[in-house]
């Protein structure tokens, strides 16, 4: 029963923050009432919360801290230490859970800031339209451009040279992936939003004398929170594989653990080629888990949000065809109702 | 059939301001392959207290021309006078107050609604707590009767919990909850059964009566603009082909269009010759 309190907890975090009195959550709650979860849904939120488990409370009952020297370079697993030890003599199996809970937080923040940018100029630009959404386009088409990693490398070491302990750490890498990686995100929801724009409950809400902040919060982001909850799972992953990438070119910041911290010191103390597997294999799998388990619940929930909202991009075409198709689903329904009830 | 007798005193503009007026409202569409004219150089008054009935077939501009005249699509040419005022590119706080007077109802119920939202909570959005001497509450209760609802039924209900006709009463209510000057009715009553029809367009004509509401009343339904309008503009293709008091595009159209859309209603003449007896 974790599901659905988690995926309304999803769709809160993911949003900007409403405004004061703004009943946005209050009123998409009957939505996921309706919601239907499939097997898939439930694999994939087993193995995060599994994840999750391990990389929270996993360091409480552990015996051993993660920076703890209990042995020496790459012992071999054994009944003390089930996963053996790193190259600094550290217990693989603490090492691992406290890189898991970075390399998570780090894609928490990064994640988030992705989508909170990403769906902030994607509904404007949407929204608004003209001039305004031309250019936010191609302020989005410019980021797109830059080759990222370029970017990546360039800031994050430039953060390694500051003095601020936050942007040393994950902090920073997360900062500079979730400035980097939102585009996508913006275009989506920017086709998503101009097609709910030209619903004409956005010109009743304007005939009502809502202003444009209030039309953007409670007319617009309710029909977009699949969007938004799905880009944010995307997001998510993308951020912590982008973040192992970076820290296994040896581009993380130093001194603390992450799942791609832990790959660039197997690599530096050639945990490959003398065998060492304990080294390099449990923090690939998890990675590949936590990837594989993300988009697993990402395409589940593609399926489970109504397909309604999913229109094409040509704004007036769409809004034809989409009044043709609930018409003409409503006369199905009540076509159906009427031979139920005949 | 209430039909009062003051509609048969068809007005024509005697002078005075119209409330609203559109003058030589043209709009273009670009579409693939060049852009098609929606709305022909149209101009159309509208007169205090009185019903405006557009009439046309399918696609022949009438949403367009409303949609143009509520200020929510720009114009490609032309110009919308409110009260006198040219009100084509006004903005912001102007634009705001503009649709504090001019409310509408539109064609499609379904999408009208945000469907987060409960009835009440679509109704009493930007309303203050306070109308006048009725409370809020005794506001929504007064405008959902109107249209043969029960506010404590519906206000807990979200749009998918209602019919295609309850919503669209929802929705004149909505407008006439506004306490608007000019009323435009876009096919507001097509979802609703004979019954309920007449009762709304009594309502229509009742506010008319009373409170002096100017109504633009589309529809593709010749008969239902001759039940309540004043005046009627067939529109074809854009342009408008006819235009006059009602009863005389009824018994003497000029245009081809307007006698085959006439001669679409069988009974029509028969129904009305008998109701001005
Ligand atoms: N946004 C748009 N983009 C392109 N063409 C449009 C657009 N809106 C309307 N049209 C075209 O303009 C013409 C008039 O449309 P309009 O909706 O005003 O017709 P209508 O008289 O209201 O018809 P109906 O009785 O079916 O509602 C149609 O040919 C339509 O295809
Ligand atoms: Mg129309």
């Amino acid at each position: 029963m974790t599901n659905v309190p988690q995926s309304a907890i999803l769709a809160e975090e993911a949003e900007p923050k409403p405004g004061p009195g703004s009943q946005v959550t209050a009123t998409t709650r009957p939505s996921w009432r309706n919601l239907n979860f499939g097997p898939r849904m439930w694999v994939a939120l087993t193995i995060i919360f599994l994840i999750v488990l391990m990389a929270e409370v996993g360091p409480f009952v552990y015996p051993y801290k993660s920076s703890l020297k209990v042995g020496s370079l790459y012992d071999e697993p054994s009944a003390a230490h089930l996963l053996g030890t790193d190259n600094f003599g550290h217990d693989i199996i603490a090492v691992l859970m406290n890189s898991t809970r970075n390399s998570l937080l780090n894609g928490l923040l990064a994640g988030t800031l992705a989508v909170f940018i990403g769906v902030l100029i994607g509904i404007l630009a949407g929204y608004v339209g003209g001039w305004f959404e031309e250019l936010l386009m191609g302020i989005t088409n410019i980021v797109v451009a830059i080759p990222s990693i370029v970017v990546l490398i360039l800031i994050s070491m430039s953060l390694q040279h500051t003095n601020v302990g936050f942007l040393k750490g994950i902090g920073g890498l997360a900062l500079v992936i979730g400035i980097t990686s939102w585009p996508w995100t913006a275009r989506a929801v920017r086709a998503q939003a101009s097609s709910v724009a030209t619903r004409e409950h956005i010109d009743i809400a304007k005939l009502s004398g809502a202003g444009t902040p209030s039309i953007l919060i409670r007319d617009v982001l309710p029909y977009l929170a699949s969007y938004v909850v799905m880009a944010w799972v995307l997001q998510l992953a993308s951020a912590i594989l982008a973040e192992s990438t970076l820290s296994m070119l040896g581009l993380g910041p130093s001194g603390t653990d992450s799942l791609g911290i832990e790959l660039h010191w197997a690599l530096a103390f050639q945990a490959v080629s003398t065998g060492a597997w304990w080294a390099f294999l449990p923090p690939t799998i998890i990675l590949t888990l936590i990837s594989f388990s993300l988009l697993y619940l990402q395409s589940s929930l593609d399926e489970v949000f109504n397909p309604r909202l999913r229109r094409g991009k040509k704004k007036n075409l769409a809004k034809a065809a989409a009044r043709r198709a609930e018409t003409a689903r409503k006369l199905a329904q009540q076509n159906e109702k009427v031979e139920v009830l005949s | 059939m209430t039909a009062t007798s003051s509609q048969n005193e068809a007005v024509a503009s005697d002078g005075s301001v119209p409330v609203l007026s559109a003058v030589n409202v043209v709009k273009e569409f670009k579409v693939a392959g060049g852009h098609i004219t929606a709305v022909d150089n149209v101009s159309v008054d509208f007169h205090a207290g009185k019903v405006l009935a557009v009439v046309g077939e399918s696609g022949s501009g009438k949403s367009t021309l409303a949609r143009m005249l509520l200020r929510l699509m720009p114009v490609t040419s032309g110009t919308i006078k409110y009260l006198g005022k040219d009100v084509t590119n006004i903005k912001g706080s102007e634009l705001r107050a503009y649709w504090r007077d001019v409310q509408a109802v539109f064609q499609d119920p379904f999408s009208s609604f945000n469907q987060f939202f409960t009835v009440g909570q679509t109704l009493r959005r930007r309303m203050s707590a306070k109308q006048g001497d009725e409370s809020l509450d005794e506001l929504i209760e007064r405008c959902l009767s109107y249209v043969g609802l029960k506010s404590r039924d519906a206000v807990n209900k979200f749009p998918h919990q209602l019919s295609g006709g309850q919503r669209q009463r929802v929705m004149i209510a909505r407008a006439l909850m506004m306490n608007p000057k000019v009323l435009l009715a876009d096919e507001a009553t097509s979802m609703l059964d004979a019954s309920l029809r007449v009762s709304a367009l009594n309502v229509l004509q009742d506010l008319r009566d009373r409170l002096g509401l100017t109504v633009l009343f589309i529809t593709h339904d010749i008969g239902q603009a001759c039940y309540l309008a004043d005046e009627v503009v067939v529109m074809e293709n854009g342009l408008v082909v006819e235009r006059g008091l009602t009863d005389d595009v009824i018994f003497n159209p000029q245009n081809a269009y307007t006698k085959r859309l006439l001669a679409d209603v069988p009974d029509l003449k028969g129904s009305l010759k008998s109701r001005n007896n």
